[in-house]
């Protein structure tokens, strides 16, 4: 399956990334070679193979229901990039 | 008698429990260290004076109080950019957040300071602890005490640089993949993966969350074993970290390997390694066989499936956990008049390039069409990595290893080419993605005097028997007494 310029700018969309034309090239060529080594993977028959998700699942680990006092919201705030008052700014979401 | 920044993590504590020397001596000690060397290695991403001083008071203050001020107490600490530390900018080694300081203290954060230690400042990284060489780091490589022109190693170099440069005493890494253990064999100091869930991951910035694993650095096994135990056990904030108590591992380090099986991988004395890797290997082994360990080879048949494996994995989570860099409520945020061009932007000036070819590669292991063929065959081919290690662990009770095929390579040597640099955590990769703790510790030296690294692998939750091999090991030989010429 040899990956295209399409294909990167496509999963670059997915992802929320901005490429420049050289990045785009670049990402073309690297993904292309990793996933030609990768391709090995396709050798072995895992018919009946469970995939693993986690190494060791515990169940439904519970704490105790006892009153905790995370950060209050002025030091959550104090990274926010931009704020009004007691909220995050954001750009406008609908016009 | 060496100067105080020498001094082991044992040797230091139990000094100034007994007041021979203060904390605050110690701190300026680490500290004075830090000012001679750190122009030449570059460890450090941020120091924290001030609060390793207040720090420190706060220790002599208890102790002259009669207080219990800790198994660390007053022991210089060095943690890895990637565990966030209250009030003390946490970057991850990226540009998208330079200017985040954290609310919270990491659960491992948090336990060595109950214990007394003193954290002397952050350690450089590669970007969100995505690296074998240090090289990722936004804010510039780290320079290998043994030879400027090498890397440390990575991604936890700054940490291996730290310790192994008398910068601090011991240091706290991430492994996802390698990032302790390979810091540790090119620096030549031992580091620690503990099992997966050993320790708790509450408040260390999220690589690969089914592999990320916190672990200890420092200059010989007994003082590993001291922070391991520091840092191990349940927490409330972290449904991973396993419901198990945690033995004193100290007390494990009885000298004997007498009875003990270990296993040599065959898979792990590939063509093409450096000879003098091999041959140091198989000498440890030896000294090992002398010392009383029964010991044989066996196979773990899939081992050439896990670099693919592991980074399709780690990306494929990555690309999840890194979603959130979004430039909404912290880090980086480059305006632009939409939502969605605002997350764009943000995150291209924001992650490097390894951070964004891993994104896009995880992304696409994801993406409809190709999820069964990449993401999911290797969450099969794990389980077959994992039982290879279960058949040889049930007929041994430990594995030897070496770390990585070679010593430290040249900075630049393998940046422009990620395959290649990937194949560099080939003898670490593995055990990762079987959730198992993994030791390294020096065993020789090259040519060149560059340390290298010997790797004891154990069952789930058994870091006694690994570090109890280690320990063995050092108290026959001489590789970890062995300084930089810095």
């Amino acid at each position: 399956m040899p990956i295209t310029r399409d294909d990167v700018r496509r999963v670059a969309q997915l992802a929320r990334l901005r490429l420049t034309p050289a990045e785009e090239e670049r990402l073309t060529a690297d993904l292309g070679h990793i996933l030609d080594h990768f391709a090995r993977l396709q050798a072995l028959d895992t018919r009946d193979v469970p995939p693993m998700a986690v190494v060791e699942d515990f169940g439904a680990l519970l704490r105790p229901d006892a009153v905790r006092n995370p950060p209050a919201s002025d030091e959550l705030l104090a990274n926010a990039p931009a704020r009004e008052g007691r909220r995050f700014r954001v750009p406008k979401i609908i016009e | 008698m060496g100067t105080l920044h020498e001094l082991s993590v044992r040797d230091a504590a139990e000094r100034v429990r007994r007041r021979d020397v203060s904390a605050v001596d110690l701190a300026r000690a680490a500290l004075a260290r830090i000012a001679a060397v750190e122009p030449r290695l570059g460890a450090f991403l941020t120091l924290d004076e001030t609060g390793a001083v207040a720090a420190a008071e706060a220790v002599d203050r208890r102790i002259a109080a009669g207080e219990d001020a800790g198994v660390l107490a007053g022991v210089p600490i060095a943690v890895k950019d990637v565990i966030c530390t209250k009030g003390l900018r946490t970057t991850a080694g990226s540009r998208i957040l330079e200017r985040f300081v954290p609310p919270h203290d990491a659960t491992v954060t948090a336990r060595l300071r109950d214990a007394g230690a003193v954290i002397v400042g952050k350690t450089s990284c590669d970007e969100f602890a995505m690296g074998s060489s240090n090289e990722n780091s936004a804010y510039g490589p780290v320079r290998n005490p043994w030879d400027p022109a090498r890397v440390p190693g990575g991604s936890s170099g700054g940490s291996g640089a730290a310790v192994a440069a008398g910068e601090c005493h011991g240091a706290l890494g991430t492994d996802t993949g390698g990032s302790i253990r390979l810091p540790a064999a090119y620096c030549g100091v031992v580091g620690l993966k503990p099992t997966y869930g050993r320790v708790s991951r509450f408040g260390v910035i999220a690589y690969a969350s089914s592999l990320d694993q916190v672990g200890p650095f420092a200059r010989d096994v007994a003082d590993a074993a001291v922070l391991l135990e520091a840092i191990a056990g349940p927490d409330p904030a972290d449904s991973t970290a396993a419901p198990r108590p945690v033995p004193s591992y100290l007390a494990a380090l009885d000298g004997s390997v007498r009875g003990l099986r270990l296993g040599l991988p065959r898979e792990y004395f590939v063509e093409g390694m450096q000879r003098e890797v091999a041959d140091a290997v198989r000498a440890a082994v030896g000294t090992l066989a002398r010392l009383g360990a029964a010991v044989e080879e066996v196979s773990l048949p899939h081992t050439e499936y896990a670099i693919a494996t592991y980074y399709l994995i780690a990306t494929a989570e990555a690309s999840s956990n890194l979603a959130r860099y979004d430039g909404v409520r912290y880090g980086l945020r480059i305006p632009e008049k939409s939502l969605g061009d605002m997350y764009e932007a943000t995150r291209a000036a924001g992650f490097g390039a390894e951070v964004k070819r891993r994104i896009m590669l995880g992304t696409y292991a994801l993406s409809a069409g190709y999820y069964d063929a990449y993401y999911l065959k290797a969450q099969q081919v794990r389980t077959l990595v994992r039982r290879d290690f279960e058949a040889a662990l049930a007929r041994c009770d430990a594995l030897v290893a070496p770390v990585a095929p070679t010593t430290a390579f040249r900075l630049g040597e393998k940046v422009d080419d990620p395959l290649t640099m990937y194949l560099s955590d080939i003898f670490t990769i593995s055990v990762n993605l079987a959730g198992l703790p993994g030791l390294s510790l020096p065993c020789g030296a090259d040519a060149a005097g560059l340390p290298i690294g010997l790797q004891v692998i154990g069952r789930p939750f058994d870091e006694a028997t690994v570090l109890r091999v280690g320990y063995a090991y050092e108290q026959a030989t001489e590789w970890h007494r062995r300084r930089p010429p810095l």
